[in-house]
């Protein structure tokens, strides 16, 4: 069972560490000469503040230094996540591979369904300073994630045991900006927040976000009922930067979304895409993996990154402070920046990996196939645009705005009426 | 609450006599009335159609993952064999049965007490906690599961089973006494003063005179407390944290399928309205057979 | 000692199920009532601070939904009514020996789980469902959207069912009719048929009998199941988020999203507003009616 690191919320400032005085060392010896003599045979260490960044870092080696692996990873993950067997859904072929190589049993949990939602369920128990019932999740940067750190719910990572993430995170990955040095979380996936339309359904191409106040869609048009992706879009419609927007924005943002209500058929959470699907909607906000998945079943379904520009998310892996695996959870999360095993999950979960060696892999198991069909495949897998996008389309992508205390009520009552009303 | 009235017919059926066919001089064939009656039970019965339809429809996307489509692709009895093979599916409805069995046994027992003494003596406070039983069923459920959970939060109380099996006795526990009341209320007290008149103490005359009098009603009780306890989902949605229960699932089910049903739902729940069905003949059954 | 004994044993039979209800039901209200006038956020904490004016904030922001989730209930439990007392009335006077089985019947579909039917709905009424297509196949399409946008049930233009007032308060009296159906059945099977036979002697034809003597009789059935009908309907909040869309949002769900967000003074005085308006409702259907019939109406 390890023990709660006595991390406060001032973490970062006023660690006490021990301080040797000069003045009171030298009092001391100046006691006899033997004693000077012993006392002149240690150094005195350099003052330090309490401010400091380097003993924060010590705090957190001692921490780690006194974790021990356990052989039990519990894990909480979103849905489609992770590579299933193709006749048991319920058996996950990597994980059973990580087991084989670290001896650490996963047990792995499709429990979150919504960030903000999986937020408050544990944010109660982390509260009171309880274990979670898991020693990794995977969360979406923006407000909820950001919450949890500036409150101290997260463990900070063993920076030693990320050698295979610096070796191969891509520049999307590493040192993002809403983690800046990887201090508590490792990507996972990305995805991108566009829109989802069928093509034939609705008769055209679909290349802007004015696309989706056309009246000929009046009632079959979808949008995310939620506080970050649906005002995050309607910022990126008027040509606006999520993360550098300001209030003013914020409103000739909230009156697009006005303009565009009496049009839109639901204000939907994930459940968008079968009703995409049954023809209740016709082009609907999306996320990027989503299509792909669905792709098979009606080919006519496309996605598209608007030109105004759209969100880029990315799901995060943390461990939850008081975890009882911490370790066991380390060491997973840097098992998985390994490109093979990232190319395993790549090949089912279809978003964008944060290791852009997949690619590479891809290509190389399009050579390798030995039949048509694996070849088609993975050379289709390799120059996804969805998967891999270029850098052009980079800089149409925006992260989505993080908000102060102060703002977050002018901006809730600026975009909640919308979906709530 | 909606379940609670299966159960809550069950005390008509054990009750019931057969009735004469009440047919008036001259009356002519009611085929309105009818035809009416037939189509709303029709009607009701629909969705109910479609699920065990859905429950044997072969299904499956591409990407290996199966969903409800809306048409019907063939018939297949494969997810009746996976039914168990879901371990969160099967939790849910492990926890759904334990706090329904909980919940049953805890509000039998508080209900037919304060049933038992409401129906049977007038006495002072009488009217008010008739009036707190009123309130607590009129409350809506939305304003009992909030409440109760800004109650937890503020007392630091963790979310999950036992709080669950608190929500769930506070719902539950007024619907049994009001049905033991009922019942008492229409009692004859000359049994019970016989049984006085003839030595036995209070304990032994509530034991072997009043509580077998009232049986159907105590019975029929557990049942609605039963029904509603498994059956809840607003209540129980405020106050379960990170347990989950058969419907909290079936709701989760539906976002984490990307907006459609998993076959595993239909298939539950075509096994659950077997099993209740069953269990409700039967009690008709041995009800006809002891009247 | 057994005279105090039986002195005392109503109130120690009481006892624990009014503990029970005390502590979980009248002391989360009042902590309800508490909260709903603290200020602050999740991450400072809540503080109390008597703010009052949360409760004109909320009435200010949601009073459309309030509203509307008054207008649901009450055009549902009409439905209900309509719907339901014709079955009440065919089961109680002519289902002879088949009532329990017919009783039986209606509330089947109560053993499964009400969000499965819910959902099993959403899949029938969706735009190239079975139902839909039915009506396109029969050409009866037209007529019934264009009586459903005569009525506003239906948006203007739209040929959907999903998303619309029409599928909210279709899957409202859907999921309550029983709770209609029950207690006007049980008032209507004490009538007594020899009153009929009376009334028929006395020349009385089939539509007087009906609104002289049967219709007055089943009255305190029919309020209560009007009281158990308009509660449920008005607070419900599950149906219409699986039913429907942006302009049917009601006033349980903002409560249980304020919650979710951790806007616990907002969400309080909302769940609040919401209960004295029902309760106040009912209270004065019980006056009207007499305290002790309507509760044992309630019972049955």
């Amino acid at each position: 069972m390890s023990e709660r690191p006595d991390l406060p919320l001032d973490l970062l400032r006023g660690l006490a560490l021990p301080r040797m005085s000069r003045r009171r060392f030298l009092q001391a010896g100046g006691l006899t000469v033997a004693g000077a003599t012993l006392a002149a045979c240690s150094l005195p260490g350099t003052p330090r503040s309490n401010l400091g960044l380097q003993g924060a870092r010590e705090e957190i080696a001692k921490y780690w230094a006194a974790q021990t692996q356990h052989g039990q990873l519990n894990f909480a993950n979103w849905p489609l996540y992770m590579d299933v067997d193709a006749d048991d859904e319920s058996k996950h072929p990597s994980l059973d591979e990580f087991t084989k190589k670290t001896g650490i049993k996963v047990k792995y949990d499709e429990v979150i369904n919504d960030t903000d939602e999986f937020y408050n369920k544990i944010a109660p128990v982390l509260r009171q300073k309880q274990s979670l019932e898991w020693d990794l999740m995977v969360l979406t940067n923006g407000m909820s994630l950001n919450d949890l750190m500036i409150r101290d719910y997260l463990v900070p990572l063993d920076q030693a045991r990320m050698s295979n993430f610096y070796a191969n995170a891509s520049t999307l990955a590493a040192n993002p900006s809403y983690d800046r040095g990887n201090v508590y979380t490792m990507a996972w996936q990305s995805g991108i927040t566009g829109i989802a339309y069928d093509i034939k359904r609705v008769g055209h191409e679909i290349t802007s976000w004015e696309d989706l106040q056309d009246p000929k869609l009046r009632g079959k048009i979808g949008m995310f009922g939620d506080n970050e992706d649906l005002p995050g879009c309607a910022l990126a419609a008027i040509g606006v930067n999520p993360e550098q927007s300001t209030p003013e924005d914020w409103k000739k943002a909230a009156d697009w979304l006005i303009k565009q209500k009496p049009l839109v058929r639901k204000y939907y959470a994930q459940d968008y895409v079968d009703p995409l699907l049954r023809g209740d909607i016709w082009a609907t906000m999306g996320w990027s993996g989503d299509v792909l998945a669905n792709q098979g079943d009606n080919p006519n379904l496309r996605f598209v990154v608007p030109k105004e520009g759209a969100i880029l998310w990315t799901d995060n892996m943390c461990i939850p402070a008081a975890a009882r695996n911490p370790l066991d959870a380390m060491i997973y999360m840097d098992y998985v920046y390994n490109p093979d095993v990232a190319a395993t999950l790549a090949d089912y979960i279809w978003y964008i990996t944060p290791v852009p060696a997949v690619q590479g892999i891809f290509v190389q198991e399009a050579k390798d196939a030995d039949n048509e069909d694996d070849k088609a495949y993975y050379q289709d897998l390799s120059t996804n645009p969805l998967m891999f996008p270029k850098e052009a389309d980079f800089a149409k992508l925006h992260r989505y705005r993080v908000l102060s205390e102060e703002e977050r009520p002018v901006w809730n009552a600026l975009f909640q009426p919308i979906y709530s009303g | 609450m909606s379940t609670s009235l299966a159960a809550g017919a069950l005390e008509k059926v054990i009750d019931d006599t057969p009735v004469p066919s009440r047919r008036r001089r001259g009356a002519r064939k009611p085929w309105g009335l009818r035809i009416w009656g037939w189509l709303v039970i029709l009607w009701l019965l629909t969705p109910i159609i479609v699920m065990a339809l859905f429950s044997f429809n072969d299904n499956t996307t591409t990407n290996g993952r199966s969903r409800v489509t809306p048409n019907l692709n063939g018939f297949t009895v494969r997810w009746y064999g996976k039914l168990f093979d879901n371990p969160s599916l099967t939790e849910s409805i492990r926890n759904s049965l334990i706090i329904a069995v909980a919940t049953t046994a805890i509000c039998v027992v508080l209900g037919t007490l304060m049933g038992v003494a409401l129906g049977r003596w007038k006495f002072r406070g009488s009217g008010s906690v008739n009036l707190l039983l009123f309130a607590n069923i009129a409350a809506p459920e939305v304003v009992l599961g909030s409440a109760l959970l800004t109650l937890f939060l503020s007392l630091h109380i963790p979310l999950g089973f036992l709080t669950l099996i608190l929500a769930h006795v506070m719902l539950c526990v007024a619907y049994v006494v009001v049905t033991v009341r009922a019942r008492m209320s229409g009692l004859d007290p000359a049994l019970e003063e016989a049984s006085r008149d003839l030595g036995a103490g209070p304990t032994t005359t509530f034991f072997k005179v009043t509580l077998p009098s009232i049986m159907p009603a105590v019975f029929s009780g557990g049942l609605l407390a039963f029904a509603m306890s498994i059956d809840d989902y607003i209540v129980t949605s405020f106050n379960s944290g990170s347990t989950t229960t058969f419907p909290l699932w079936v709701w989760g089910a539906k976002e984490r399928n990307a907006g459609s049903l998993p076959p595993q739902v239909y298939v539950m729940g075509t096994v659950i309205f077997a099993v209740g069905v069953l269990v409700a003949v039967i009690g008709a059954v041995n009800a006809r057979r002891k009247a | 000692m057994s005279r105090l004994r039986g002195k005392l044993a109503p109130y120690l039979m009481v006892l624990p199920a009014w503990l029970w209800l005390a502590i979980f039901f009248v002391v989360p209200t009042v902590t309800m009532l508490s909260v709903s006038t603290m200020t602050g956020n999740d991450l400072d904490g809540f503080k109390q601070t008597f703010h009052f004016s949360t409760y004109a904030d909320a009435w200010n922001d949601y009073h459309t939904q309030i509203v509307r989730s008054l207008i649901y209930g009450l055009v549902a439990t009409v439905l209900c009514v309509l719907i339901g007392y014709p079955v009440a009335y065919w089961i109680a006077f002519y289902g002879g020996r088949h009532k329990s089985t017919l009783l039986f019947l209606l509330l089947l579909p109560f053993f499964v789980s009400f969000v499965i039917r819910t959902l099993a709905w959403e899949t029938l009424l969706q735009d190239e469902g079975v139902v839909i297509k039915a009506m396109k196949h029969l050409h009866i399409d037209g007529a019934f959207f264009g009586f459903m946008h005569f009525i506003g049930a239906v948006p203007e233009h739209a040929h959907q069912i999903t998303q619309t007032h029409l599928a909210v308060v279709g899957g409202l009296v859907y999921n309550f009719l029983p709770f209609t159906i029950l207690p006007i059945y049980v008032s209507l099977e004490r009538v007594s048929p020899s009153l009929l036979e009376s009334s028929a002697d006395l020349y009385g034809n089939k539509v007087t009998s009906f609104t002289k003597v049967v219709l007055p009789l089943s009255m305190p059935g029919v309020f209560a199941g009007v009281l158990l009908t308009f509660v449920p309907v008005a607070a419900d909040y599950v149906t219409a988020q699986i039913l429907g869309g942006p302009g049917t949002t009601m006033v349980g769900t903002i409560i249980d999203q304020r919650f979710n967000s951790q806007e616990y003074p907002i969400a309080s005085a909302l769940s609040f507003i919401l209960m004295a308006l029902l309760l106040i409702g009912v209270f004065s259907y019980a006056k009207a009616l007499g305290t002790e019939e309507a509760m044992e109406m309630a019972a049955a």
